[in-house]
């Protein structure tokens, strides 16, 4: 028992740092532009394999910090020739336009690289057990995500809480006009933050590629949860979709990892039923792919604003 | 003027008789050919393009090249029925398919309420891998040919295996949640009960269909409950992360699976799964035989895919040898030859049986292992046989009651 607790919190805290990589650029760039980016999930794919391809003539480490860099550009390149143009007729383009580039980027990826998944793997020394517990191994690769997550966790709120971008980025999420006004490039800020958010997805996807599976399907399996955490967390607030990722990432791994019904837990808080009833005999563990939805309804109907959202303006 | 008017005419009516003998038949693979589960049908869509080269070699189909045809259905089967009218519409006779039970079951009730309804266009069904035993039970039609062993037949090989094998006493299982991974889970506990009664069953999970990417949680129950053999009906992606997530977390209980060689595995497991990785099927990767030796290298070279799909072949020839025969690609008349055919595989003999139409054939044991004479997905490893269950200890009783057109 004690070794599921310790490995679903540690596979939970991971899954939470990935979602956050995802969501933080999401938020940033959602609470700075006003644009929901429908294609922010395919520019995580992107990532994963930019850095597949670039690994095979680069070697993995020089590609995974290549890759985001280059998805990164990609995604300046994005918003200074389309959404900067699209935004002067108003968000609902905007919004379309992201939708529409997910479909591109989603064909795109299956035109290049072929519509099944790619063997993009860590290279075999990292495959190596960090430690192991009770015959369970932790690799190397995955203690090094956590790492490399908390790194820039901590990297992301220096550069927004410490220095003179930050500054500037901070004070544009609410007052864009007065910056502008006082002389500082506003239309390069946001082109620098939404391209910084896409290098974030895409990092996640470097390192969520060979964790999860590189395959054009991976955008729309991830995609959702994304704006779950962002909705959760609060629109446009970071602080918020850190600690909504980390819930989503632990409540999903803890269902799985539980082995009881609905009737179970019901029987559990006083109630007298067959736990293993047509409706009661759901297991947990089936559930838990459902968990982050049944967390973005219940969340909408009882805290409109998200748990660290400011109030609805 | 006029000789050269005339051998116009000729020669276009020469070409026109021509194409019409020529006329091809049409055999259109419904499955998902994109998306999550592509590596499950994509590898089915190529195999089934070789065979039919191959088919048309020795003169088609009574004299008929076979085409296929591939239709994505994204493995959903609202879009499998889309797929399976545009078929229909463009007078495809021949409908085959494998992925997931699901899909199996709509497109065989829609099939056979179009024929009850058209008598005179009647199109077949040919089941190359979608493995729910109703199909050629309860729920039997004479328009569906099962050329896989269904899941019963798989659990009650892989079961007479497993009761040899006296070191193992706990078996988890792990199943995708639908109808497939239920009746393997609900099998494979009926029948350890009646041959192995002292193996404990200590986990029995289900997990969504196609939807998880990370099998971790799932491992460390596994670990935890000190299993000594997994059993799987997982299949496509499904498959390939569970066991890559076994091997990342350093699990030593080996997997017994019916689709141990989905795509990618290989890759992704590499020397993790020598010994450790089971497959029930109806082929294993030693290709002892010269000409699958050949098929797999002809195939691999020229599709990138390694030749899993033996039955895809059988499926083909059995058609071929039913068109031939009866000198018509009818497709009431093909099923009707097919009833009770039999067909000499380079595994012995396979027998359609005229009662369910479930094909009856020997089956395999394989385990992957290292230094294979012909590797799998370019890599020295592959499924080397060990064990094969005879036709007649894997064969089933059914309770299929067909009704037959007159």
């Amino acid at each position: 028992m004690l070794e599921i607790i310790i490995f679903s919190t540690l596979n939970g805290i991971l899954y939470g740092l990935l979602l956050f990589m995802l969501s933080s650029g999401l938020t940033l760039i959602f609470s700075m532009m006003g644009v929901l980016n429908f294609a922010h999930a395919s520019f995580y794919m992107l990532g994963a394999y930019v850095a597949y391809s670039l690994g095979m003539v680069v070697g993995f480490w020089p590609a995974l910090f290549l890759a985001p860099l280059i998805v990164g550009l990609l995604g300046a390149l994005v918003e200074k020739y389309g959404l900067r143009r699209v935004h002067e007729n108003g968000h609902v383009a905007e919004l379309l336009f992201t939708f529409g580039l997910a479909y591109v980027i989603n064909e795109l990826v299956q035109l290049i690289w072929g519509p099944v998944s790619v063997a993009y793997r860590e290279p075999a020394y990292l495959r190596e057990p960090l430690f192991t517990l009770m015959g369970t191994d932790y690799s190397i690769f995955r203690g090094g995500v956590i790492l490399i997550s908390a790194m820039m966790l901590v990297a992301l709120w220096y550069l927004l809480k410490k220095t003179r971008v930050g500054l500037m980025v901070r004070a544009s999420l609410t007052h864009g006009n007065m910056v502008g006004h006082l002389g500082h490039n506003v239309p390069r800020l946001f082109m620098g933050v939404f391209g910084f958010g896409c290098a974030l997805a895409g990092l996640a996807g470097v390192m969520g590629g060979p964790l999860l599976a590189t395959e054009p399907g991976m955008a729309e399996s991830l995609g959702p949860i994304v704006f779950v955490v962002v909705v959760v967390g609060g629109m446009g607030s970071l602080l918020g979709a850190f600690y909504a990722s980390l819930l989503i990432g632990l409540i999903q791994t803890f269902f799985v990892a539980m082995d009881a019904s609905v009737g179970d837990l019901l029987n559990g808080i006083g109630m007298n039923v067959d736990p293993y009833g047509e409706i009661t005999g759901i297991t947990l563990a089936s559930m838990a792919p459902m968990t982050p939805f049944i967390l973005l309804v219940l969340i909408l109907i009882f805290r409109p604003r998200g748990l660290m959202g400011e109030l609805e303006p | 003027m006029m000789k050269m008017f005339l051998a116009g005419v000729v020669s276009t009516l020469l070409m026109a008789t021509a194409a019409q003998a020529a006329e091809p038949v049409k055999i259109a693979l419904i499955d998902p050919l994109s998306g999550p589960m592509a590596a499950a049908g994509q590898p089915a869509y190529e195999h089934l393009k070789f065979a039919a080269e191959r088919i048309n070699a020795n003169g088609g189909m009574n004299g008929h090249p076979v085409e296929i045809v591939g239709l994505d259905n994204k493995l959903s089967p609202q879009e499998s029925l889309v797929q399976l009218q545009k078929a229909m519409d463009d007078g495809v006779d021949f409908i085959t398919q494998g992925n997931g039970s699901a899909v199996a079951s709509a497109l065989i009730a829609s099939i056979e309420k179009h024929n009850r309804r058209n008598p005179g266009e009647e199109r077949l069904f040919l089941n190359y891998a979608a493995v729910d035993p109703a199909f050629t039970n309860e729920r039997c039609s004479f328009w569906h040919f099962r050329f896989d062993a269904n899941s019963d037949m798989k659990m009650n090989a892989l079961t007479d295996y497993l009761a040899d094998q006296k070191n193992i006493k706990k078996v988890y299982l792990v199943n995708q949640d639908y109808s497939h991974g239920h009746s393997v889970s609900k099998q494979a506990r009926r029948m350890l009960k009646e041959k192995r009664p002292d193996i404990e069953v200590v986990g029995n999970d289900f997990h969504p269909l196609a939807k998880v990417k990370d099998f971790t949680p799932y491992i460390s129950k596994i670990q935890a409950s000190g299993a000594d053999a997994v059993i799987t009906g997982n299949w496509g992606q499904d498959m390939t992360l569970l066991v890559k997530a076994a091997a990342d977390f350093g699990l030593d209980a080996p997997f017994f699976t019916y689709y141990g060689a989905s795509s990618g595995v290989v890759t992704q497991l590499g020397d993790k799964g020598v010994g450790r990785l089971y497959q029930i099927n109806e082929y294993y990767g030693d290709f002892e035989d010269p000409e699958m030796a050949q098929r797999q290298l002809d195939f691999y070279k020229k599709a990138n895919w390694d030749f899993y799909y033996l039955r895809l072949s059988n499926m083909l020839d059995m058609l071929k040898k039913a068109a031939d025969q009866e000198k018509s690609v009818n497709p009431v008349v093909i099923a009707k030859a097919l009833e009770g055919m039999t067909l000499t595989s380079t595994t012995g003999e396979l027998l359609m049986r005229a009662e369910d139409h479930q094909i009856q054939l020997p089956m395999f044991i394989s385990v992957m292992d290292d230094e294979m004479k012909y590797g799998a997905e370019g890599t020295e490893f592959n499924f080397h046989k060990v064990a094969r269950i005879e036709r007649d200890d894997v064969t089933l009783p059914t309770t299929c009651r067909m009704r037959r057109p007159k």
